[in-house]
């Protein structure tokens, strides 16, 4: 009998799944196209793949790859520090956590574009991704390190209490490990939200020589063949940046397991 | 500097567990705490090392270093049994003495794994091996060699002896052997003591 527990599928098998449903999807999408016919409405996989081959020879591809993808890492590393940060201290004293409350609630249920026009208002378009960003993964990171504080093991922390363990060792042993699963997880969520809110804002506020730009000039044009292409970019370059940094972030946890 | 308990007295609600109880601990003795389950040892314990406060009595010479084995292994499952034991010392400790004292405990082979992926008998000889190390002049161990083996047990209650120096110990057990092995006193425990 198999074992409830046990996933049987193997990582090739796993891999023939994933090659079957992205090829059924293709013709999907292709069948659609070819029935559209229409390639200002929907333009077909094959013409997206060949425009993907020419996209880099549009003037300032590059440059607009690299402005939006360092303000939206920006935007997500200063949330991560801040978020740990605060986090940290919200776990540590109920003041904070009060206090931060009612702008970790509202940054959750306000919708992006309000904060994307007010930034618009208080910002120039060049610094706007970078905020967008930050606001949007701040209150992921703030509450799931909080959450991770307020379940920490109370046992331990009672061990460091009796062997007057210092406060560094704490963060190295206690509480860093803690951390991981909140933080690995935070961070994978955080990542997908900072290039989708990025993006939005950057098409709300078209800053020059950003993706958004190219977005915006695509919408403009009636080219969804560009506006697709654009889109398989970013979701490339996020789903990439997302396994390097947790894979980084993985190592960094595994090097404190050597210590 | 002897612990001196005087007429302590703790409950918890309506249940008295200690009452009364007078003992004293002369410094760099071993004192084996034994008793039925439920007479209250742990908790005596636990008023030693300042987690809990009496209801009534006085405690006298607890506020020194202190280093404790609990009932459970308390241990940092992420990182190796080497740093469980750097942990609590002070300084930059010397990494190999730690992995040779370890290894006196059968650790040999399991100093840089995390801790987590150890079994349970070790993770208590890690935990033994971290309340003995630590620079504590007062050294609380409640059922240390719960989970070992004879020979591990055995090896384990040498690494007591070897490290007990000056250090007043007080060990939580319910083998009658052990006051023996240990050449350690014994303060019987009975309920509402």
């Amino acid at each position: 009998m198999r074992s409830p527990t046990t996933d049987s599928t193997s990582v090739p098998k796993r891999r023939l799944h994933l090659a079957l449903s992205a090829l059924f999807a293709l013709s999907l999408w292709q069948v659609a196209a070819m029935m559209i016919g229409q390639a200002i409405l929907l333009p077909s996989p094959l013409m997206v793949a060949a425009r993907l081959l020419t996209i880099w020879q549009v003037p300032g591809c590059f440059q607009a790859i690299l402005f939006t993808f360092s303000r939206i890492v920006s935007g997500f590393l200063l949330a991560l520090l801040l978020g740990t940060v605060f986090g940290c201290l919200a776990g540590r004293f109920p003041l904070v956590r009060i206090l931060l409350a009612p702008f970790a609630a509202s940054i959750k249920t306000v919708p992006v574009a309000s904060f994307i026009v007010i930034c618009l208002i208080w910002f120039s378009t060049q610094q706007l991704t970078i905020f967008i960003s930050f606001l949007i993964v701040f209150p992921v990171i703030y509450l799931n390190v909080l959450q991770g504080i307020k379940s920490a093991d109370l046992a331990l922390l009672e061990t460091c209490y009796v062997f007057a363990i210092p406060w560094h060792r704490r963060v190295l042993y206690l509480w860093l490990p803690q951390l991981r699963p909140f933080l690995l997880s935070a961070c994978s969520v955080g990542l997908g939200l900072a290039w989708k809110a990025g993006i939005a804002a950057e098409i709300i506020g078209i800053p020059a020589g950003s993706i958004g730009r190219m977005f915006y000039d695509a919408k403009l044009y009636l080219n969804t063949t560009d506006l697709i292409a654009w889109t398989v970019i970013v979701v490339v370059i996020s789903i990439l940046f997302e396994k390097a940094f947790v894979r980084l972030l993985q190592a960094f946890f595994h090097r404190l397991e050597k210590l | 500097m002897d612990v001196v308990l005087r007429s302590v007295q703790k409950r918890y609600g309506d249940q008295l567990v200690l009452s009364d109880l007078t003992a004293n601990f002369p410094e760099g003795s071993i004192t084996c705490i034994m008793g039925p389950s439920g007479c209250g040892k742990t908790t005596l314990l636990r008023l030693i090392l300042g987690l809990e406060q009496a209801d009534a009595g006085e405690l006298l010479g607890i506020d020194v270093p202190k280093a404790a084995v609990f009932q459970e292994h308390r241990l940092f499952e992420a990182v190796s049994p080497v740093s469980n034991v750097a942990a609590v010392l002070p300084g930059r400790p010397d990494r190999s003495l730690l992995c040779e004292e370890l290894s006196h405990l059968g650790l040999a082979h399991h100093l840089h794994v995390p801790t987590r992926t150890l079994s349970g008998g070790m993770k208590r000889r890690v935990a033994l091996a971290r309340a003995m190390l630590a620079p504590a002049a007062l050294v609380v161990l409640d059922e240390p060699f719960t989970g070992l083996d004879l020979s591990s047990k055995e090896h384990a209650m040498s690494f007591v002896k070897r490290h007990a120096g000056e250090k007043t110990i007080l060990l939580v057990t319910h083998d009658p052997t052990d006051p023996a092995f240990l050449d350690a006193s014994t303060l019987w425990l009975t309920p509402n003591s």
